[in-house]
């Protein structure tokens, strides 16, 4: 039996989607323009690529979307949860309050509720303090009018007991409903960064569900009885039910996705990727078809965090990037945005962009007429553009060989095919939508980041204690169990600590359960 | 000779960013990260029940008499970033000493400007409502403690004592060497759970005026801020920070490889750098912090004590060791050392040859810009 998938990515100018059958061939493909209210433009885009497609609504097994409500909500202070934000590790950490780093908008928009108590563990999974019941009950009763908890104890990387007490300790004072958030399923060593994404993912939980449920009832409506996954941050996909608990992980999937989806495009699974959206280019970098992720730590809406994110570079350069001739021949940042189709040359406006050079270059056939300029300024903007795209590229390589480039992305035309420290440069059929693409192939995976203590244990066996987690982690996610596979193993041993101590960080993955 | 920058009275909120950078650029790659000593005194200044500023003395303006305290936190960065200070570690700290001492301190002073310890002292200023010395013990950061103008120019190893978060303090009287010190009180540190706040040693205000190295907390502060009027300007802020140091620019590349290695608990290893637009590479050695860097020839250009500065090219903030990673743009700073480094008892315990490079200083140029 065929079985038929729909990927959709929410972009910031476009809303993209495609069908898939079974055997990943690409059936339909289309871009329309992203609605404020998103949901609306999802479900455009999803009935015309049902429509061109012929596939019927009842023969839909699954639909996979990569959707920005979470980051919007974010930007916005939109829909966010009221938090009770509860650090467990006093005596220690007392001297940095939590949310000190926020905006105050922001941290005004949660509520600032904040509140340390004592708790928490050693690097090596030794007490650091004995947690106090009493006063965390007394303070979640002091927090008796939050809509969500987030809860951080100091090494729960390590030792997870005090979270996980805490939470029941919420659930017992207020029940079942209020969502928690423990920062160990959150993030790594770290504690304000890892503190502050708990915090967020506990802000987002409302505007998650609000937005899941939405596009469950507008399915329902057109008979659509098909699995709903959502694309999250590292390239795989997660459960409704796990999308709403854990809704910080949806924030970067878009440049996951065009990353994933680049790969299985030009069938390259190490390399470079560079995708050029309507106002900027997304540069990342592939490692065994997954996206390689970011080692230091990623600020969302202007807060640190440290959860998992992809590796990328963003470059103020794309379609609707502004031309000017000012200052020598420069390209963006500044954009037309989605108004491309109002105020660019090409169709009728005033303003010179990126996309009008090469229309009047030939390159490409769009819009109402053809603009006239200088062939000078053309090839001085494609310098411009090659120059600041080249150093990217070379900034997300980790050695000076050669590496393939993947060019995606609808300003693809943008970026020449020949890239200095590029081995071959592929710009693969369906370019312009491999971010759905990529949503639409991806699998389901699990992951473990944990620091271990080779005092108790080998280091054979604390591998396969991660193992065997990351791989229980991803049958929880959805994936078929025959299909799981550990498709990577990240072994760094700790500088400056004693007894052994190594952090050990394994992801599993596998397609969907059938 | 001295640095052309004026000297604070006093530390506010408004400086703690521009401290920040500047303590990042003159921890020569290592020292550890100033950011959570930075939002520890914000916190503390925020703080209604404290002071709204630091005092600080300028060294030459100590009485003779005055007793003056080192304070900070000890222990490994990685895990200071997940377990960091309960608060008033280092203060209980400082009583101790007072205590053991019969002494009564009356400034505190950073044993290196050069990273996180450069705020330590600050904070504890706030809550005890000392003054702080305008000045450190480095000029910069080196991995141990007997690498300190203190303890070189002959500052006896009396009284010492490190607490934790719980208030489980150790006191040390009367060790026979700072190295010995370091040893015990790291060991003790680990076993606090990998952080702890000291306090040692005491020193005359006569002792510290000489051999403390002048000025420093003002200098960092107003490296920080000509990196920030640059950036805010649209002009080079390298440029900016380079010229207020009064040092060179070594070297202009991007990192093609780095090196590392973990022994005796120190990170060690080597960058390599190439030239954007030739061919010529600059290799530097790292323990904990910048030490020695080569040419194309495996010419030493510029060794400790002597400062090794890496910072961004575009922004002027600097890259940590821990931070090094291929395809980063850089450029390089040496700056001259503090005159107290480089004389012949200096050189001794944080010249090349007591970093295992069997050459000898050979200094950078020197004008009348400097320490």
């Amino acid at each position: 039996m065929t079985d038929y998938r729909i990927g959709i990515d929410v972009g910031g100018t476009n809303t993209d989607a495609v069908v898939m059958d079974g055997d990943d061939n690409l059936l339909a493909k289309t871009k329309t323009p992203t609605t404020e209210d998103i949901t609306s433009g999802i479900l455009s885009a999803l009935d015309v690529v049902l429509d061109d497609s012929g596939v019927s609504e009842d023969e839909l097994d699954y639909v996979m979307l990569g959707t920005t409500h979470a980051t919007n909500a974010i930007t916005e202070r939109r829909g966010l949860n009221e938090v009770g934000v509860i650090r467990i590790g006093a005596p220690a950490t007392q001297s940095i309050r939590p949310l000190l780093e926020w905006p105050d908008d922001l941290a005004e928009a949660i509520g600032n509720n904040v509140a340390i108590l004592d708790g928490g563990h050693e690097f090596d999974g030794r007490l650091l303090n004995d947690l106090n019941e009493e006063q965390v009950r007394a303070q979640i009763r002091e927090f008796a009018d939050v809509d969500a908890f987030a809860v951080t104890s100091v090494f729960s990387p390590v030792r997870d007991d005090h979270e996980t007490r805490v939470a029941e300790l919420i659930r017992e004072e207020v029940g079942d409903d209020v969502p928690i958030s423990v920062s160990n399923e959150i993030g790594s060593v770290g504690l304000l960064e890892r503190e502050n994404a708990t915090a967020l993912n506990a802000a987002l939980t409302s505007v998650a569900s609000e937005a899941a449920n939405a596009f469950v009832e507008a399915m329902d409506e057109r008979g659509i009885d098909a699995n709903l996954y959502f694309g999250q941050n590292d390239g795989t996909l997660m459960s409704v039910d796990y999308a709403i608990r854990y809704p910080i992980f949806t924030v970067a999937s878009g440049p996951s996705n065009s990353v994933r989806g680049a790969a299985y495009l030009s069938a390259v699974e190490n390399g470079i990727i560079v995708d050029v959206g309507g106002t900027t280019t997304d540069v990342g970098a592939v490692t065994e078809g997954f996206p390689r992720e970011s080692s230091v730590a990623v600020e969302i809406g202007e807060v640190k965090t440290n959860f998992r994110m992809p590796d990328i570079i963003a470059i103020g350069i794309g379609g609707g990037s502004i031309v000017s001739t000012d200052d020598g021949v420069t390209v963006g940042p500044q954009s037309v945005g989605y108004k491309l189709t109002e105020e660019a040359r090409c169709f009728g406006g005033e303003t010179l962009t990126a996309t009008d050079l090469e229309v009047a270059a030939g390159t490409i056939d769009i819009g109402s007429e053809t603009p006239d300029v200088d062939a000078e300024i053309v090839e001085a903007a494609r310098e411009y553009v090659r120059e600041r795209v080249e150093r990217e590229v070379d900034r997300m390589k980790t050695s000076a060989e050669p590496v393939p480039v993947v060019i995606v992305g609808g300003g693809s035309i943008l970026v020449p095919d020949d890239i200095a420290g590029a081995s071959e440069v592929h710009k693969p059929d369906h370019y312009e939508v491999a971010n759905a693409v990529g949503v639409a192939i991806a699998q389901v995976s699990g992951e473990v980041d944990r620091i271990y203590s080779l005092d108790e244990m080998d280091r054979e066996e604390a591998i396969q204690h991660a193992k065997d987690e990351a791989t229980d982690n991803a049958l929880a996610a959805g994936a078929d169990a025959d299909s799981v596979d550990i498709v990577d193993v990240e072994e760094v041993p700790l500088s400056y600590l004693p007894g052994n101590a190594v952090r050990i960080k394994v992801k599993a993955a596998g397609a969907l359960d059938h | 000779m001295s640095f052309d920058i004026p000297h604070l009275t006093e530390v506010t909120l408004d400086d703690l960013e521009a401290l920040g950078i500047g303590a990042g650029i003159l921890g020569t790659g290592g020292g550890g990260n100033p950011r959570l000593g930075r939002l520890r005194l914000q916190t503390l200044l925020e703080d209604d029940a404290y002071p709204d500023s630091v005092e600080l003395v300028d060294p030459r303006d100590l009485p003779a008499d005055a007793t003056v305290a080192s304070v900070g936190g000890m222990g490994a960065p990685t895990i200071s970033v997940e377990k960091f200070a309960g608060g008033d570690e280092e203060v209980q700290s400082l009583r101790a000493i007072e205590d053991l001492s019969g002494e009564t301190v009356d400034a505190l002073i950073p044993g290196e400007i050069g990273g996180a310890n450069s705020m330590a002292p600050l904070c504890v200023a706030a809550m005890t409502d000392l003054p702080v010395v305008d000045a450190d013990g480095m000029g910069r950061a080196f991995p141990e403690l007997q690498m300190d103008t203190f303890f070189i120019y002959g500052t006896p190893v009396n009284y010492a004592a490190t607490t934790d978060e719980r208030g489980n303090q150790v006191v040390y009287r009367d060790i026979d060497s700072a190295k010995r010190l370091e040893d015990l009180a790291r060991a003790i540190t680990v076993q606090m759970g990998g952080r702890s706040g000291y306090a040692f040693p005491l020193m005359t205000g006569e002792f510290v005026s000489e051999y403390a190295v002048p000025h420093t907390v003002s200098l960092a502060t107003e490296l920080g801020r000509a990196v920030e009027r640059a950036r805010d300007a649209g002009t080079d802020p390298v440029d900016a920070g380079r010229e207020l140091l009064g040092g060179e620019e070594l070297f202009a590349g991007k990192i093609v490889d780095v090196h590392r290695r973990n022994r005796d608990g120190f990170a060690l290893g080597s960058v390599t750098l190439t030239g954007l637009d030739e061919d010529a590479t600059l290799e530097i050695e790292f323990q904990n912090e910048f030490l020695v860097a080569r040419d194309d020839d495996g010419d030493l250009l510029t060794t400790v004590p002597d400062l090794i500065c890496l910072v961004d090219t575009d922004t002027g903030a600097p890259v940590m060791t821990d931070a090094l990673r291929y395809g980063q743009r850089v450029r390089v700073l040496g700056v001259p050392a503090p005159e107290l480094l480089t004389t012949p008892e200096a050189l001794d315990v944080i010249g090349p040859e007591a970093f295992g490079y069997d050459v000898p200083y050979d200094p950078l140029p020197r004008d009348e810009t400097g320490w």
